[in-house]
């Protein structure tokens, strides 16, 4: 038998049918909900006369549209109000499981599917948001949908889908202290370009990804899509089984007692043969990598912290250029100006990248015994569930914030795309954990530069974007 | 769905790359539950000068009097044209809704991204990939027709998978077959897989011996 990819093991396991011009119904294992790309596929199954083909293969949660302060007020802004009581409604209405605001478990929709062993290895999981690339960390391909698609999936269970063409990104070595999933990612987008994947199904392999924790890999994987990868994915190993099995929090959906020793035997077999062909073979040096700041408009606009903003004299290629010259007139920043120097008005730890509770661990190491810098406005930290909330909390991890000055929130998604009341007003400048830069992503003519929680939280207590190695071990 | 077979229009240039969902629809939009009405506020935060809000009547606003859709010549334009990786970011189709709701029947570059591409053939809206010299060809003539005041036509035939200049060149295009048979007839995808509804329960019933986990 051929040797055959993660990607290619996990496409095959779900072919329903192929047809002859190379597509495919693919079978979807999983399918999340949240307010904001459901309400108009629900509307359309009613116009349709539809049911769900399978209730229980969809999970629902409201994350976008959330208040992060104050939730015994309710959602004060009538429009998102609605939308969240319209998911509501249509999980009621459906039989559809629904974790709603109150709920302990609710939280961001990618952080809470492998939190509660929702999303588990060899899966296909989709939901109508483009992070879904998210879940491929535990060797499960998993993409991002369309509300038609939504529709499609909770009336058939399935995709017509096309198989894209698979790409191994390798990270060789090891990165060195101090250096994040969300570094590796951001490197490996510096070098692709943010249209690299377009096409592809990424799999990450190497040291460097082998060392990260699931955790790790679900930050690499939620980026995959920043490359233009619809899906990103890991390799199954022990970490995976490890963290399927007794992972910090929740795992209701995880299989037990003989399903568990099956499901293991499954899914040791969810990686790439030796010997198996990608299209395409991307490398980096892990040595090479260091702590990462974007200074544009576009994941791809990124540098190491100790480089200069780039200048776009240097660019040949004109569209590129001109892209630079919008970029940096955008963002306020001069060319060649050191990225050590600039400095930041507000500060975001969050999103489905990293909110994770080895993010807030590694946020409170460096906030621990400082406190936020006096230029610095606000610093937000906002947890991915309220089980992660919860399990910091044991750990005392809210007390290191909320000394150094920085706010404790309850989960969203919160200023990573600012839908609620969490923003940054125009021209304010964030250092964030989220994962886009795009203009007025944070607010109208906001300012962002994503960064790891280590360099996030450097940056608050400093002021401005700091290596943060150089506090590590000062304190 | 809208069928697509023929459709001869106005061309607006995007020239930018990498135009983002974000900027097609800001997100304050996406608070809605309905499928129209997207239109108004298609590439909001550069059309107008003040900031939108779902809560604020456009009419109220202040046009940016640069901005290309603002712009005399391109008003009743059809056909969006744009620079590489149109459509990246987020999956949201009220990008796809709100080019539709304003009257655009199909967007020409060199790339787009993969969830808005596929989004867009869920609307009826034809995603139209072009080289790269076609499409500096296309941004070029367009910008010498502007310059004699005549706007820039293309004809678009999904049938030959053919792009027509005002000139007469005729630019041909790839398109899955599946995808192109669906659009010209109009076909619902929801009801064309549950024909296929027997083969979705063997396949489970497979599953389930092998995988009782997943159930
Ligand atoms: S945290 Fe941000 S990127 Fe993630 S799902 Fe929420 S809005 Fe999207």
């Amino acid at each position: 038998m051929a040797a055959k990819t993660l990607y290619d093991k996990l496409w095959d396991a779900h072919v329903v049918r192929a047809e002859e011009d190379g597509s495919a119904l693919l079978y979807i294992d999983r399918q999340l909900l949240h307010e904001v790309t459901s309400p108009q596929a629900f509307e359309g199954l009613r116009l349709a006369n539809r049911s769900p083909w399978r209730v229980d293969a969809n999970l629902a949660v409201p994350d976008h549209n959330v208040p992060t302060t104050n939730r015994e007020q309710g959602i004060v802004d009538p429009v998102a109000r609605t939308q969240v009581e319209t998911l509501d409604q249509n999980a009621d209405e459906f039989g559809i499981t629904e974790f709603k605001m109150g709920d302990i478990r609710q939280g961001i929709v990618h952080v809470i599917g492998p939190e509660q062993g929702a999303t588990l290895p060899g899966m296909t999981i989709v939901c109508g948001d483009s992070h879904t690339s998210t879940h491929g960390a535990l060797g499960a391909l998993a993409f991002g949908i369309g509300t038609s698609e939504v529709e499609h999936v909770l009336a058939t269970q399935c995709l017509v889908q096309k198989k894209s063409k698979s790409m191994l990104v390798r990270i060789n070595g090891a990165v060195g202290a101090g250096v994040t999933g969300k570094d590796i990612v951001l490197a490996i987008i510096g070098k692709m370009g943010t249209a690299g994947g377009t096409g592809y199904a990424i799999e990450f392999a190497g040291k460097a990804i082998e060392n990260l924790s699931v955790e790790g890999r679900m930050t690499v994987c939620n980026m995959a899509i920043e490359a233009g990868a619809r899906a990103g994915m890991v390799a199954v190993d022990q970490k995976t089984i490890d963290f399927v099995e007794n992972g910090t929090v929740g795992r209701t959906y995880a299989p037990r007692g003989d399903d568990w020793e099956k499901a293991v035997t499954a899914w040791q077999e969810l990686h790439s043969d030796a010997g198996a062909e990608f299209d395409a073979v991307v490398e980096l040096n892990g040595a090479d990598i260091a702590p990462q700041v974007t200074w544009g408009t576009s994941p791809e606009m990124v540098v190491s912290v100790s480089a200069k903003v780039p200048n776009p004299a240097d660019e040949s290629d004109d569209v590129k250029r001109s892209g630079m010259e919008k970029a940096l007139a955008y963002m306020g920043l001069e060319a060649n100006a050191a990225i050590d120097s600039i400095g930041v008005d507000k500060v975001f730890v969050g999103s489905c990248t990293n909110s994770r509770i080895e993010d807030l661990r590694a946020a409170a190491e460096v906030a621990k015994g400082r406190s936020k810098a006096e230029s610095v406005k606000q610093v937000l930290i906002v947890p991915g569930s309220g089980l992660i909330k919860q399990q910091a909390e044991k750990e005392g991890l809210d007390k290191i914030f909320i000394e150094a000055g920085f706010e404790w929130r309850d989960p969203g998604c919160s200023m990573c795309l600012a839908m609620n009341a969490d923003r940054l007003e125009p021209e304010e400048r964030c250092a964030s954990t989220s994962n886009r830069n795009f203009e007025s992503r944070q607010g109208l003519n906001s300012r962002t530069h994503l960064v790891s929680p280590a360099m996030a939280v450097a940056a608050a207590v400093t002021g401005h974007f700091t290596d943060v190695r150089t506090l590590m071990g000062e304190a | 769905m809208e069928q697509f077979t023929q459709h001869s229009g106005l061309v607006v240039p995007m020239d930018r790359p990498n135009v983002d969902t974000d900027a097609i629809i800001p997100k304050q939009y996406l608070k809605s539950v309905k499928r129209a009405g997207f239109g108004p506020n298609l590439f909001d935060d550069w059309r107008y000068l003040d900031p939108g809000d779902p809560a604020i009547d456009n009419a109220t606003r202040r046009p940016n009097p640069e901005f290309v859709l603002n712009l005399p010549q391109y008003q009743g334009s059809t056909i969006l044209l744009g620079r590489e990786n149109f459509g990246c970011g987020s999956s949201r189709e009220h990008a796809v809704w709100a080019l539709t709701d304003y009257g655009i029947r199909a967007v020409i570059a060199p790339s787009f991204a993969d969830i808005f591409f596929n989004n867009s053939f869920k609307n009826g809206l034809l995603p139209i990939t072009l080289s790269e010299t076609e499409i500096d060809q296309l941004f070029q003539e367009e910008a010498e027709g502007c310059q004699l005041n005549e706007g820039y036509q293309l004809s678009i035939d999904l049938d030959a998978q053919t792009v027509t200049t005002p000139s007469g060149t005729a630019f041909s295009f790839e398109i899955d077959a599946f995808r192109k048979y669906r659009l010209l007839n109009g076909l619902d995808d929801i009801g064309l897989t549950l024909q296929q509804q027997d083969s979705i329960k063997a396949y489970e019933e497979r599953r389930k011996v092998e995988a009782p986990w997943l159930f």
